[in-house]
């Protein structure tokens, strides 16, 4: 806007030099470049958000799953939200296992207790994500390999969880995350 | 070159086009176009306002509702209304418990987690409405070969919208003693009948219409606010349910519109301002000859 | 080329020097649409739709990107996508209205923008390449137009792909395998829908690689003016920047209150019901019509009708082609030494009184529902429209005694005792 006072007088021109004058005139052109400026970031807000998960993806976010076929030892697969969920029924040796472990020898401190139901401590839900990196570990069909620790091995890249999917070896830093449920009857658990 | 060739060309589609000018013509004139019944007969929508008409128009969401229970009550027998979600009719101003309860009362195909077999369950806020019949061929089938459409698009899929399907429900009238435009339909085509199975409707593009009356006594729903369901009150409330159906973010277009179209006009003001005073140092004024 | 008097880029600082010398993109940008452009100072208003053009292609491939990454190119699911973005994708309402109304305003800036490259003759040497350029652009326009009309997968979109492509049917021994190859198929469906996505997505860009060899084509002579007299010197022009910059700023703001409030309130205004039908190959819909920016050039289609010589049908499609293609010609069919059609006494009349009711109603045959009456307006019109164009143009342009020119834009500006230039025209000043 500076070269506008400075503009070369072309035809017979009117020439405004009062100060008052430059002041209004610049101030005018300053506000509509900011008016553009604001209404071009004003648009980036639509566009941006756009991306974000739309309302059908959202709405999906209850699974039900009944869990009443599951015998102790065994583990079966879902799906909440688009990723694997792990359900696993512990037999009783398992739980001991579990709760004679050490807190202090783990990597990310935290019980059985913490990771399942009062009343269902044989029943563990965790998301099938490795929390290195997101792979799905192994270890819930029969003849997976279950890892160091007779729980989860993540095979990309050897990370080893225990029975309580626990961070034991590897380069996972957390344990495998427990989502959010409760049971809505005896069988049936709703993740979400 | 480039011009003679032009005119050359000019001249031979001209021709042409005139040639067929000529034929038309001499046959339209020599030629009576038959005047057919739909053409002298049919109806434009009649003249009903919604709520949510206009710029400032908004949802009645009462009227909605309303709306819902004469779809869910009529329609829902033969139409289906595919691409709404039960979650959607969180927008009827229903809360998420109400929607849960509205959702369970409807059936939806299912699989058995043990058997892997097509049962009907009872659907949930995600699944969306169920289609009345299994497929095309069971839908024509069942309805004497017409297969009756899916709503969802409907008032916007149609010329004239709301006041159309509104019209339509309320339209059904005896062709014996219709008349338009003071002029008895019996009279100027005598021979005029409606096809077996359908039903003569002046707003229906060719008048005879493959839908039964669907509303035809009042009180056939019952309104839980207490409004008396008479026929034009059940297809004013199913038309508004259907606009709404057609485009459940309408409320939200408007009101996004109005703070954007002042945004936008004050800064075309300053723009204007600035192009004016920008322009002063070399606009002067024109010097009489 | 610019004129000398032209400013130079100077950078201001060790950065800006570093980047010009590595490179001069800001000197390209200064020269092209900054201060280093000197454009005629007397410009009206009809000047403003070159940048606005460029600013709804620019709209249209922003929200265009948008719209891809929510729609599904497949026959089963396309008009399901297409509800998916109105009702659950965030802003997806928005996106979709911005881009179908969009293409609406696309062409009314474009009309605007050939329009008064018509009545001033701006296709007149030098700046025949800017003109033909132009042209491309339009044909680009209208594929593009065309291909993402067919997107939603809607009654219209599948019955005019049919149609359109139908016309090629016309073509006399290879007709039928032409239609057959460009559907891959025998009617339209996820093969056409497919690659019908695929160059939709693409020809944008294609058009905005033309956009700048258009704009290039244009700073070689300078953008013409409404005299129609050239540049001669340095009180004939003022700096794009901030003048024209300003004036286009403003331009730009009316016309997005147009395009706002069509977008908010009237989004459905310009499109056609049917295609809130999904596609249905097995009923046609009453009345095929395309979508508005269509209709004069499908009147033109529909206005033959009887087997003179060749097929009607063959007729329709090389008129409706020809219709356009005969613009490539207009720099050598129109040899007035004058341009400004305000300085063009006859040219005028027949602009006023004939092309542009001509236009208007074959606009108005090519959306109505056909009947006797719009079938013969349209066969008229049509005929006047290649009269007006091959016939009447040469012409008037050899028999026309044009009025009295201004010495100069400055003159013409600013009023002038000098003599007036009886048609001459004056070679640009370098």
């Amino acid at each position: 806007m500076a070269e506008l006072r400075t503009e070369p007088t072309v035809g017979t021109t009117q020439e405004t030099d009062a100060k008052d004058g430059v002041r209004r005139r610049d101030f005018i052109d300053i506000a509509a470049l900011s008016a553009g400026g604001v209404g071009a970031l004003a648009v980036l807000y639509p566009l941006i958000s756009q991306m974000a998960p739309s309302e059908d993806v959202l709405a999906e976010s209850t699974t039900d799953v009944d869990v009443s076929a599951i015998e102790p030892g065994q583990a079966i697969k879902d799906v909440f939200r688009k990723q694997p969920l792990f359900i696993r029924r512990l037999t009783d040796a398992e739980i001991a296992e579990a709760n004679s472990t050490p807190i202090g020898a783990l990597r990310d401190p935290e019980t059985l207790d913490d990771r399942t139901l009062e009343g269902h401590r044989d029943l563990l839900v965790t998301m099938g994500v490795c929390t290195h990196l997101g792979c799905v570990p192994l270890g819930v069909a029969e003849g997976e390999n279950r890892g160091d620790y007779n729980g989860y091995f993540c095979p990309c890249h050897g990370s080893h969880y225990d029975v309580a999917g626990r961070i034991r070896k590897g380069p996972a830093p957390t344990n495998l995350l427990v989502p959010e449920y409760n049971f809505t009857s005896d069988t049936v658990i709703r993740v979400g | 070159m480039v011009r003679i060739i032009g005119i050359l060309t000019g001249l031979v589609f001209t021709l042409a086009v005139l040639i067929s000018f000529g034929v038309d013509t001499y046959s339209n004139l020599t030629t009576e176009a038959e005047e057919t019944a739909e053409h002298h007969f049919h109806a434009e929508p009649l003249d009903v306002s919604f709520p949510h008409d206009g710029p400032f128009g908004k949802w009645d969401t009462a009227q909605l509702q309303r709306g819902y229970v004469v779809y869910k009550e009529v329609c829902s027998a033969c139409h289906s209304l595919k691409y709404v979600a039960f979650r959607d009719l969180a927008d009827l101003g229903y809360t998420e418990a109400e929607v849960q309860a509205l959702a369970a009362e409807w059936q939806v195909p299912g699989i058995d987690p043990r058997t892997g077999e097509t049962v009907m369950r009872a659907a949930e806020p995600t699944d969306y409405f169920p289609s009345p019949y299994p497929n095309d061929v069971a839908a024509a089938a069942a309805n004497n070969n017409a297969i009756p459409p899916d709503l969802s698009l409907m008032t916007k899929a149609r010329h004239g919208g709301a006041p159309y399907v509104y019209s339509l429900l309320t339209g059904y009238e005896d062709p014996a003693t219709y008349s338009h435009d003071g002029e008895r339909l019996l009279e100027a085509y005598p021979d005029f009948e409606v096809p077996t199975g359908l039903y003569f409707n002046p707003y229906f593009p060719n008048l005879n219409l493959a839908m039964a009356p669907p509303l035809t006594t009042t009180g056939q729903v019952t309104y839980e606010d207490g409004t008396e369901a008479t026929i034009a009150q059940m297809s004013k409330d199913v038309s508004a349910f259907l606009s709404w159906t057609a485009e459940p973010t309408m409320d939200d277009r408007k009101q996004t519109g109005w703070p954007v179209l002042g945004f936008v006009l004050f800064a075309t003001i300053l723009a204007y301002l600035s192009k004016k005073q920008i322009w002063a140092a070399v606009k002067p004024a024109k010097r009489k000859h | 080329m610019s004129f000398a008097w032209a400013r130079q880029y100077e950078p201001k600082n060790g950065f800006t020097k570093w980047v010009d010398e590595k490179l001069p993109l800001p000197r390209l940008v200064y020269n092209a649409v900054g201060a280093g452009y000197p454009v005629p100072r007397n410009l009206n208003y009809m000047w403003n739709f070159g940048v606005l053009a460029g600013f709804a292609l620019l709209l249209q491939i922003v929200t265009g990107v948008i719209l891809a990454m929510h729609y599904a190119a497949n026959a089963e699911v396309a008009f399901a996508s297409t509800e998916h973005i109105m009702r659950d994708v965030n802003w997806g309402w928005l996106m979709r209205y911005a881009h179908a109304n969009g293409a609406s305003f696309f062409f009314v800036v474009i009309y605007l923008h050939i329009f008064r490259g018509l009545f001033y003759s701006s296709y007149k040497a030098p700046r025949e390449m800017i003109w033909l350029l132009g042209v491309v652009i339009f044909l680009l326009v209208m594929a593009t137009a065309f291909m993402g009309y067919v997107l939603p997968w809607g009654q219209m979109s599948f019955w005019g792909a049919k149609v359109i492509t139908g016309l090629f049917g016309a073509i006399p021994l290879v007709g039928e395998s032409i239609q057959v190859w460009l559907l891959g198929g025998f009617a339209p469906d996820n093969a056409a829908l497919n690659r019908f996505f695929s160059l939709h997505f693409l020809l944008p860009f294609v058009t905005a690689g033309v956009v700048i060899l258009h704009i290039w084509a244009l700073h070689i002579p300078g953008s013409s003016n409404p005299t129609g007299v050239e540049v001669k010197s340095e009180s004939d022009t003022v700096p794009f920047h901030p003048y024209y910059t300003a004036k286009d700023g403003f331009g730009l703001g009316i016309f997005l209150l147009a395009y706002f409030a069509m977008v908010f309130f009237l989004p459905n205004f310009l499109g056609h019901a049917d295609n809130y039908i999904e596609a249905n190959p097995l009923a046609t819909p009453a009345n095929i019509v395309p979508e508005w920016y269509f209709w004069p050039f499908y009147a033109i289609l529909r206005a033959f009708t009887f087997d003179f010589i060749l097929p009607a049908k063959l007729w329709g499609v090389l008129a409706m082609f020809a219709s356009i293609l005969l613009w490539f010609f207009l720099p050598w069919l129109d040899k007035s030494p004058v341009r400004s059609g305000h300085y063009r006494p006859l040219f005028r009349k027949f602009f006023w009184f004939g092309l542009i009711p001509c236009i208007l109603v074959l606009g108005y045959c090519g959306g109505a529902h056909l009947s006797p009456i719009t079938i013969a307006l349209s066969q008229i019109a049509t005929a006047y429209y290649f009269l007006h164009f091959l016939v009447i143009l040469p012409i008037i342009s050899s028999v026309e005694k044009p009025e009295p020119l201004p010495y100069s834009i400055t003159d013409a500006v600013l009023g002038s005792d000098k003599k007036p230039v009886l048609g001459e025209n004056t070679t640009p000043a370098v």
